[in-house]
């Protein structure tokens, strides 16, 4: 694995390795003294071109957990609003000798141009590109999954283990998410079966072969599926064009048709768990019943988050370097 | 003036007969041609095809306004290597072709660079904005005698000034070319909308944008009993739009691209911004649909919608990238190895889709004629054994946003001959003894 761009070039193996090694990274940061020196000396670039608190930060913690030197180049307007280019950027941090590069950005395919442009020989991992893919939000919702959801919801005996025979429903605006993409691969690969909720103007056309089905209808779905997680989309209002008067008639009614409330928290299977990506439009997708029930794992998601994106660099970027084992560095 | 023999060839690929070129017209054929060929330069054309000078109805020469990305010098170079004798030069320039003063200085540098006729595309509505109509006269009774009116890159969207275009346009035997795109079905949108589309989540582009837009404006032309070209269309159900259309006695006239007889969406997965067009490339159902319509006459003519972008348009993010793709140079070799070489069109075919009626649509009556007798030397001699392998940094357009680049494409030009000048010899080109400036500065 050179580059994290998209749930869908993993393999079930490669997934469950980053579930595992998240584990165990994760086992690290309940010790009093974080850090690991795993990537000492090696150089992680933060390049954001859209507003994201909390993935960055999350990469930039999940890196300096590792002893990576990390810099922050939030670029502000990317070559389609006339800044600088991509690909300028791009060589500015390969002279700098960025090992990896983090790049969100608001063009779908981004990061695979920046991957095999040539532009930069460091690793490129996707924090989000357009509509496309978020590979590690991913990771980090099947990671919760499994901790939840498989075995005895213990660490150690989970290890190796995938997500077969869960039933996920992901909810909401699926045609402007790439969570939800990312999502769909990545679940499908590691056996859970999916079922995407929209109303059909927020489901792409061409969803057909998607390794998932699809519904209109949440109340159907909760009471036949009987999923054991619940993904909550984030009604993504900055992506919507307003083109036909907008996707929906109503907030009122996205809600009433699409939102998780107490109603539909009630008939829930009793295990189950409720997700969301974050950040929350509360009150739209998701009502604060739900998003506070002890049944949510919102909070849970953002710091396992921490645990898979150095999951995933660390297995980028400590495995070219001889005689660093994360065995070694984590004792 | 030079006479030339072109010795050994098979006009529409049929029986060999040789071709004396003498006096900017075809003076001989056949038996009659050697004979008559003292002093004659003998253009070797063995193993070739001899067909009339290829007529281009959709090229973007960028000239005025993005002389960084192709003049008008450099896109002819390319034309006359492509085999073309003609192009029409579209409006969407900067400042936009829609007036007298504009698409004469474009028809004079064409004329003076003296490699291709170019005839300019004047613009329908002024600055493309598709508010109000162009000069349309003005344009039509220019030194440029422009016929061919569009708004290409832009559709034409308002119905009441469509139907007005088409109706004044037949105060001088006109046509509109309608770039078919109804704008509020394809807002930001940046690839066919299909199953790849929802996978690499990229903003579709509908079939019903362009097919709502084409259903319409046959319904207009039929309505006010005007002349309608359908510039590059692209899908399955166009050429049913189109193929009903004729089959009602509508005048209308429909054009697909190389790159949508050779190219499929599928090829986006890459994001290279190479293979972003528009319309956009569509799936491989959409391309056979294509390759039958063109190959039942429904699609009248093959143009290149020859589109050159400067490196910066396309080196970047797909997003940031601009539309279009370059297709003068490869233009007959995609429609030989899609159509010919499967066996779809005949040489004779090829003559008639991208000489003939691109000549007749245009209403360019000095090209698009047969090879015959006393008619004027606008000819390509064409090998089609040969194959090459597509270099865009070796083309003569000054861009290299060829989505062939890489790919081995059947058949080149040998020579291509404009009124009995060859403008190409040998497959490179011929600058002429003496252009037009010197003669007029002397």
């Amino acid at each position: 694995m050179k580059h994290l761009l998209s749930t869908a070039d993993l393999s079930r193996d490669e997934a469950v390795l980053i579930l595992d090694t998240a584990a165990q990274m994760a086992a690290t940061q309940e010790r009093a003294i974080k850090k690991l020196p795993t990537l000492r000396g090696r150089t992680v670039v933060n390049l954001f071109y859209e507003d994201s608190t909390r993935t960055r930060i999350s990469f930039e913690t999940a890196a300096k957990r590792l002893s990576a030197d990390v810099i922050n180049f939030s670029a502000k307007g990317s070559s389609v609003s006339k800044g600088e280019s991509l690909k300028d950027t791009a060589l500015t941090l390969q002279a700098m000798g960025a090992d990896a590069v983090v790049i969100r950005h608001p063009a779908s395919g981004a990061p695979h141009t920046l991957a095999t442009s040539g532009w930069t020989q460091g690793a490129v991992l996707n924090a989000g590109d357009g509509t496309h893919q978020h590979p590690t939000q991913a990771l980090l919702d099947a990671y919760t999954m499994r901790r939840h959801l498989v075995g005895e919801s213990g660490i150690a005996d989970v290890a190796g283990r995938d997500l077969a025979g869960l039933r996920v429903a992901i909810v909401g605006d699926v045609l402007h998410s790439r969570v939800a993409r990312s999502n769909v691969d990545l679940l499908h690969t590691l056996g859970a079966e999916v079922t995407l909720v929209a109303p059909p103007t927020l489901l792409p056309v061409g969803i057909a072969p998607w390794p998932c089905r699809v519904s209109y209808d949440l109340d159907a779905v909760v009471t036949d599926e009987r999923p054991d997680a619940i993904m909550m989309l984030r009604v993504q209002r900055e992506r919507m064009s307003n083109a036909g008067g907008g996707f929906f008639p109503s907030a009122v009614e996205y809600t009433r048709r699409y939102g998780l409330d107490a109603r539909r928290m009630a008939r829930l299977p009793e295990h189950a768990i409720v997700m969301h990506p974050g950040p929350m439009n509360r009150g739209l997708e998701i009502s604060a019943t739900a998003a506070d029930s002890p049944r949510a794992v919102i909070v849970e998601q953002v710091a396992n988050g921490v645990a898979v994106r150095m999951a995933a660099l660390y297995l980028l970027l400590a495995q070219e370097t001889p005689g660093s084992t994360l065995q070694e560095d984590a004792r | 003036m030079t006479t030339y023999l072109i010795r050994g060839g098979r006009p529409y690929g049929e029986d060999v007969a040789d071709v004396l070129v003498r006096d900017g017209v075809v003076a001989a054929i056949g038996p009659d041609a050697a004979a008559g060929a003292d002093e004659a330069v003998v253009v070797d054309a063995d193993g070739c095809v001899v067909l009339p000078g290829l007529v281009d109805l959709h090229t973007h020469l960028r000239e005025p306004g993005r002389e960084d990305a192709e003049t008008i010098e450099t896109g002819t170079r390319a034309a006359a290597l492509g085999g073309f004798t003609a192009v029409h030069a579209m409006a969407n320039t900067s400042p936009v072709a829609d007036t007298a003063g504009v698409v004469e200085q474009v028809w004079r540098i064409g004329r003076d660079s003296g490699w291709v006729d170019v005839h300019p595309v004047g613009a329908v509505s002024v600055g493309l904005a598709g508010e109000h109509l162009a000069e349309l006269g003005a344009m039509a009774d220019s030194a440029a005698h422009v016929r061919v009116f569009s708004d290409d890159g832009k559709c034409v969207h308002d119905p009441v000034l469509m139907r007005r275009a088409l109706e004044y346009v037949k105060a001088f035997d006109g046509v509109i070319a309608q770039h078919s795109q109804d704008p509020r079905l394809t807002e930001g949108s940046q690839m066919h909308e299909g199953e790849i589309s929802a996978q690499l989540g990229l903003a579709g582009w509908p079939s019903v944008a362009e097919e709502a837009i084409i259903a319409r404006d046959v319904l207009l032309a039929d309505h006010v009993g005007s002349r309608l070209h359908v510039c590059h269309l692209s899908t399955a159900g166009s050429v049913e739009i189109i193929r009903w259309a004729k089959a009602r006695g509508i005048d209308v006239t429909a054009e697909a691209t190389p790159h949508h007889l050779g190219l499929t969406d599928d090829l986006v997965r890459g994001y290279d911004p190479v293979f972003k067009v528009n319309p956009p490339l569509r799936t491989a159902a959409d391309v056979e649909a294509v390759r039958a319509g063109v190959a039942d006459g429904t699609i009248d003519i093959v143009a290149t919608d020859h589109a050159p972008h400067t490196v910066e348009d396309k080196d970047c993010e797909w997003a940031a990238a601009a539309f279009g793709m370059t297709g003068l140079e490869t233009a007959l070799p995609v429609v030989q190895l899609t159509l010919v070489d499967t066996g779809r069109l005949s040489w004779r075919d090829v003559a008639r889709t991208m000489s003939e009626a691109p000549a007749r649509i245009g209403r360019v009556t000095d090209q698009g004629r047969p090879v015959a007798v006393g008619e004027p030397a606008n000819l390509l001699v064409w090998d089609p054994r040969s194959t090459r392998v597509v270099d865009p940094t070796a083309q003569a357009t000054m861009s290299t946003n060829s989505p062939f680049r890489g790919r081995e494409l059947p058949g080149h030009t040998v020579a291509t001959f404009l009124r009995g000048r060859p403008t190409v010899l040998d497959g490179r080109l011929v600058p002429a003894p003496t252009s037009h400036l010197q003669e007029e500065e002397s």
